[in-house]
């Protein structure tokens, strides 16, 4: 099947420009169409439905939280820095009556805004997935290298790898309380908890994908490797490496997908900052703008996965050595 | 005769299957001297890339062993270079890179950075390929790619180069071109040369003695033909030489008459098998 649209785009890349533009603006109009009519079919059954919590929202009224919530973080910023610029001034005070007070910067405790909860889930995301790259992908060389530790690990990793965000959560909230104590934690360990349970659930596609693709290397290319007689590290650096990250990044973006995924389930379930919070927040709160802001979110949320996915692909197309190759 | 450079003594392979052991070679003898450009020739199977692969370390033989300057060798390495068929570069490197990699390796704490660079575009020019030094593997044709997989073996400045059908998958113009450039620079460098081929032609062309094997199971050496046309050889000028042709035909007449290779086919390929049974009833 996806023989032909590979194809297809390849046969594109060499269309004049007129066509190629025609082309684009084709594809550019489809989408739009689609669209165009998923917003006129959720326009006319929001009508339809009434729930506890007032009449479905509409795309008018999602909008209309949208620059609601807009509002609310810019005025929250203002707050803010209202609230630093009147310590400020207490302080200067107090340091010009006497030169010896103790002066102490409080930060401002305002409540989270959804921008800022937006902000909380990527650094926890990207934090999280980061920590498994840096796992899976040396161990998934390693192992694939080595059929005997693949026969040992295989069965481990097909076990782990099934295991639902939800079964990992109260395991890694009472570990992180049971193993993190420190007097002044550099860390939350609200945290620490969404990271570890993103990283637990999102190594398994690099990890699985890099062990395929090392343990596929060409062995015509192996045996060049064994005429230089390059050592395990050259071997590595210079042979692997680079013909397994194509598969590798194909993991990476698996991976990255489903951490962002259990994030927000992990956020939602544990109450732990960020967008899951908002949602749940927002679903307790149970006012008539509630359904209208967790639309808001589930669209944001979307869009970001889509924005990390395309960033991965990027990253992927500026990495691959194979520039001929179709990404998509 | 000078003592052998390059000695195959009582070489043999066998591989474990369910049935027993599988004599796929023994009793293979053969002793080359320095400089002398050997071509291995015979039917798919036979075991022609086996001894190549034995005599480079890339498989451990069974019996018997591989001597090269009275010291046994059974593990790879580079003074035994090898041409690989499908060329092997790495797709993600350039052209010099490629044979840098190759450079490095060999001449570490030899060489100076300088000397290295002079050598890798020494080693291209050899095989006229300094034009595309920058080009990655897939950006250069099919014979492109074998003559920097040559550039890369002469490079390591082997001992013995070893060429498992290093123009098989090219087309017969370029073949017959990179045929006179490996002569060209076998007369400059004066290696010693392993070549397996399936051409007739291209081992009488290029060989001093061709060795001819038999089929297998339990392939050995079956006769050795003894090439004495003066050098440089020119294809054309032979085409026409009736010593030449005699050659070929002795290769010919070895490889269609002596061996000919019926009753082993069901054995070799057993998927086959069964289409020819059908044939059979159906004529029967």
């Amino acid at each position: 099947m996806s023989a032909i649209p590979t194809q297809w785009s390849r046969v594109q890349r060499y269309l004049p420009a007129q066509q190629q533009l025609q082309n684009w603006l084709k594809q550019s109009l489809l989408s739009a169409a689609g669209i165009a009519v998923f917003i006129l079919l959720w326009q006319l059954l929001a009508s339809q439905i009434t729930t506890s919590l007032g009449s479905f929202p509409g795309p008018v009224q999602v909008a209309q939280q949208w620059s609601g919530l807009v509002a609310e973080h810019k005025a929250e910023k203002k707050r803010e820095a209202a609230f630093y610029q009147r310590q400020q001034q207490r302080n200067a005070a107090s340091l010009a009556a006497n030169p010896d007070a103790v002066i102490t910067v409080r930060p401002y405790n305002g409540r989270p805004t959804f921008f800022s909860q937006i902000f909380t889930s990527l650094y926890t995301v990207l934090t999280g997935f980061v920590l498994a790259s840096l796992v899976a992908i040396p161990a998934g060389i390693v192992i694939g290298l080595s059929p005997r530790l693949y026969s040992a690990f295989n069965p481990l990793i097909q076990l782990f790898k099934p295991v639902s965000p939800l079964a990992w959560l109260p395991l890694v909230t009472i570990l992180v309380s049971a193993l993190y104590q420190s007097e002044q934690p550099l860390f939350a360990r609200s945290f620490l908890v969404s990271v570890f349970t993103v990283t637990l659930c999102s190594l398994w596609p690099t990890l699985l994908n890099t062990i395929v693709g090392v343990s596929n290397i060409s062995p015509d290319l192996q045996n060049v490797s064994r005429v230089l007689q390059l050592n395990w590290l050259t071997h590595v650096r210079r042979i692997v490496l680079p013909s397994a990250v194509p598969m590798i990044f194909t993991g990476l973006r698996l991976s990255l997908g489903i951490a962002w995924m259990v994030l927000i389930a992990a956020e939602m379930l544990a109450q732990n900052p960020g967008l899951g919070k908002f949602v749940w927040d927002e679903f307790q709160n149970g006012s008539s703008d509630s359904l209208s802001r967790i639309c808001v979110a589930v669209l944001v949320i979307g869009l970001i996965g889509y924005a990390l996915d395309r960033l991965m692909l990027q990253l992927q197309q500026r990495v691959n050595w194979d520039k001929s190759a179709q990404l998509r | 005769m000078q003592k052998a450079h390059l000695q195959l003594s009582q070489l043999g392979i066998s591989f474990p299957t369910p049935k027993g052991p599988f004599v796929a070679l023994q009793n293979v003898n053969l002793d080359i001297g320095k400089g002398e450009f050997i071509s291995l020739i015979g039917h798919s199977g036979c075991g022609k890339s086996t001894v190549l692969n034995l005599v480079a370390g890339l498989l451990q033989a069974s019996s018997g062993g591989v001597i090269l300057n009275q010291k046994e060798v059974n593990a790879p390495g580079p003074e035994r270079a090898v041409v690989f068929q499908n060329h092997s570069l790495l797709p993600w490197l350039s052209v010099y890179q490629n044979v840098e990699l190759a450079v490095k390796q060999v001449f570490r704490g030899q060489k100076s950075k300088t000397e290295m660079r002079d050598w890798i575009e020494h080693n291209l020019a050899l095989v006229q390929m300094s034009h595309a030094r920058d080009k990655r593997p897939a950006e250069i044709s099919g014979g492109m790619k074998q003559r920097v997989g040559i550039a890369r073996a002469l490079a390591m400045q082997p001992q013995v180069l070893l060429m498992d059908e290093p123009f098989g998958a090219l087309d017969a113009l370029t073949r017959a071109h990179l045929q006179d450039s490996l002569m060209e620079i076998q007369a400059r460098l004066n290696n010693t040369v392993i070549m397996i081929t399936h051409d007739v032609d291209e081992a009488v062309l290029l060989s001093d003695r061709i060795v001819m094997m038999t089929n297998g199971p339990a392939a050995t050496i079956g006769e050795i033909l003894h090439i004495e046309l003066p050098r440089p050889r020119n294809r054309i000028a032979l085409a026409d030489c009736p010593t030449y042709n005699h050659y070929r035909h002795a290769v010919l007449s070895f490889l269609y008459e002596k061996q000919r290779k019926v009753e082993v086919l069901p054995k070799a390929e057993p998927a086959k098998a069964p289409a020819v049974a059908q044939t059979q009833e159906k004529r029967a």
